[in-house]
């Protein structure tokens, strides 16, 4: 039987992990139809399916441990801003492919080395989804890699875009490093990998990645956090004003 | 998802229509003809008419583009659908059409043409795709009743077509009659939600198919009378139903469907007749069908900027993509070299 706390800790854990995945799909669900060419098209949506898929999977997760009855539509469409807890990084706005390739690429090296640990957590639930996922995301870190890699080395233009969404973007890595008191509880039961030890993996794969993409990896000074804890940016309040919009105008409605 | 009839003139192949003046035939129109009437499929190294090849790379390109201006009238929903389940099945519904697009373009290249060149087309306006999705989606119960009565269309007349005589065409409509038959059911299941939900749900139902309907029944093409292209391909056995069967069929299989469902479908002269065993409806306004084909949709600026913006949006995207692969062959060379 698990503690009050670890429960806790293990409820909002499973919510971050969902909101980010719901959050990201949701940004990449945006290009449906409007991708630079049609097998990107199709791949940028199987992406989004996956991570919509993850989200459903931690998002029912993360009810069932918090045994107040909440679903995955109950979490994802009647919660607002305050109460998300999906990185910085993930509701950033699409701007353009490059910028949706580089944020896609700091993501998936991240989220690849922790479904990766977490598939071993002492957690069963956690375990199996993570175990799941980490096929899947091995599929995105491989696509938006290449793509890093191809438009990065490509053309003057294409070097330009990719080392100004570089930039752009990279304060918002910091967060998903971060460790609180619930993760210090969570790492030491077993339950989920030290993100000092993510952090380690992460730089090495971004590293390889960047190098070949001949792009500078910026500099590491201050960082956008907060997402973790409800601090958002104007950003996310649009996303989930129209991702929520028909459950909250119709609150007794089933669809 | 496809419709029939789109435009243009009719082709001329080897059995002329009748009263026009008979043409010479030669010894190859004749053996093609038998292949044909034999059921043998045609593959892309077989000899064949230009008109059969013209006729095929027309049908195969309308129906691709079908396919990719397709998607955005679905795709308007993929961020507001109301529950992560909806959500999924809509994402993956409008990634289906995108890959049936792909190999659509991929059967009409075995003809001979560029997908480059087909997608050109679309872009400058020359060709055409299905007038169907020049219609607006402003509520979710749109997406039900495209899945319910356009996929249904397209079912009524893409069944018959997996037994095209063009090899390649059939394979690939084996494929999405597959996938378009889950979607019509998918629709159908949204439409039920709502049909059996709140007042104002139920209202969003009707409203759609009020708007969904007669559209629907415009994608089989004009009547028979009317229809430019069907005694050669009938006779090519590219199309092997009428215009106005497969639209009798798709009434009779769907009449009862809206009667289950507790809706009304829009037709005051609608009624079962016991002498024919089939249902029988209103005249179809023509004039309508006809304004948007000549581009006065309400929506059909709307779709060709969306898809020419995605086009130019990608430019740099493609031109770096083309440039990395050089740069990694002539690494290659040198390697190796």
């Amino acid at each position: 039987m698990m503690d009050p706390e670890t429960r806790q800790a293990l409820f909002g854990y499973a919510l971050r992990l969902g909101d980010t995945s719901l959050v990201l799909g949701h940004r990449l669900s945006e290009w449906c139809g409007h991708a630079p060419e049609l097998e990107e098209d199709i791949a940028l949506t199987n992406v989004a399916l996956d991570l919509v898929g993850h989200a459903r999977l931690l998002l029912a997760y993360a009810g069932e441990v918090e045994g107040e009855g909440r679903d995955e539509d109950r979490l994802a469409y009647r919660r607002d801003v305050l109460d998300y807890r999906n990185h910085l990084l993930a509701e950033q706005p699409n701007r353009d492919f490059g910028h949706t390739i580089v944020r896609q690429f700091l993501h998936d090296a991240w989220a690849v080395e922790l479904y990766d640990r977490l598939a071993g957590s002492t957690d069963a639930g956690l375990a199996g989804i993570a175990a799941k996922a980490v096929k899947e995301v091995r599929y995105h870190v491989r696509h938006s890699g290449d793509w890093l890699i191809r438009l990065g080395d490509g053309t003057d233009v294409s070097h330009t875009r990719m080392r100004d969404a570089l930039e752009r973007l990279w304060p918002c890595t910091g967060e998903m490093f971060e460790r609180d008191s619930a993760e210090d509880r969570l790492v030491a039961a077993g339950i989920a990998p030290d993100p000092a030890e993510l952090r380690a993996a992460w730089n090495a794969r971004v590293a390889a990645v960047l190098a070949e993409a001949t792009l500078e990896r910026p500099a590491d000074g201050w960082m956008q956090k907060g997402g973790r804890r409800g601090e958002h940016s104007e950003h996310l309040g649009y996303l989930l004003a129209e991702m929520q919009f028909l459950p909250r105008a119709y609150p007794d409605a089933v669809w | 998802m496809y419709t029939q009839g789109l435009d243009g003139k009719a082709e001329r192949g080897v059995q002329s229509s009748p009263g026009a003046s008979p043409r010479l035939v030669s010894a190859e129109d004749l053996h093609f003809q038998e292949r044909i009437d034999a059921e043998e499929k045609i593959e892309p190294r077989d000899w064949m008419p230009d008109g059969y090849r013209r006729t095929l790379v027309r049908q195969i390109s309308q129906h691709a583009h079908s396919e990719i201006v397709g998607m955005l009238p679905e795709g308007n929903w993929i961020t507001r659908a109301p529950s992560l389940r909806r959500k999924v099945a809509l994402l993956a519904k409008v990634q289906d059409e995108g890959g049936h697009g792909l190999y659509l373009y991929s059967a009409a290249e075995t003809l001979g043409v560029s997908r480059d060149e087909l997608v050109g087309q679309l872009l400058s306006g020359k060709a055409k795709y299905s007038s169907i999705f020049n219609y607006p989606t402003p509520s979710w119960a749109d997406i039900g009743a495209i899945g319910w009565l356009v996929d249904g269309a397209a079912i009524m007349n893409q069944v018959p077509l997996c037994r095209c005589s063009y090899g390649p065409y059939a394979r690939a409509m084996v494929r999405v009659c597959r996938e378009e038959s889950f979607h019509q059911r998918q629709g159908y299941e949204l439409m039920l939600a709502l049909a059996t939900g709140t007042a104002e749900q139920k209202r969003m139902a009707q409203a759609a198919l009020d708007r969904w309907w007669w559209p629907s029944l415009m994608m089989f093409g004009p009547s028979d009378d009317q229809s430019a292209h069907s005694a050669q391909n009938m006779a090519w056995k590219i199309k092997r139903f009428s215009n106005d069967e497969l639209r009798q069929r798709f009434v009779d299989a769907t009449v009862p469907q809206a009667e289950f469902l507790g809706l009304t479908i829009p037709d005051p002269e609608l009624r079962f007749d016991d002498q024919t065993g089939h249902y029988a409806f209103g005249a179809i306004d023509w004039t309508e069908f006809n304004e948007i084909l000549k581009g006065n949709g309400p929506c059909n600026r709307e779709r060709i900027e969306a898809r020419r913006k995605a086009w130019d949006d990608g430019a740099w995207v493609r031109e770096a993509a083309a440039a990395h692969a050089a740069k990694r062959s002539r690494r290659a060379l040198k390697k190796a070299g």
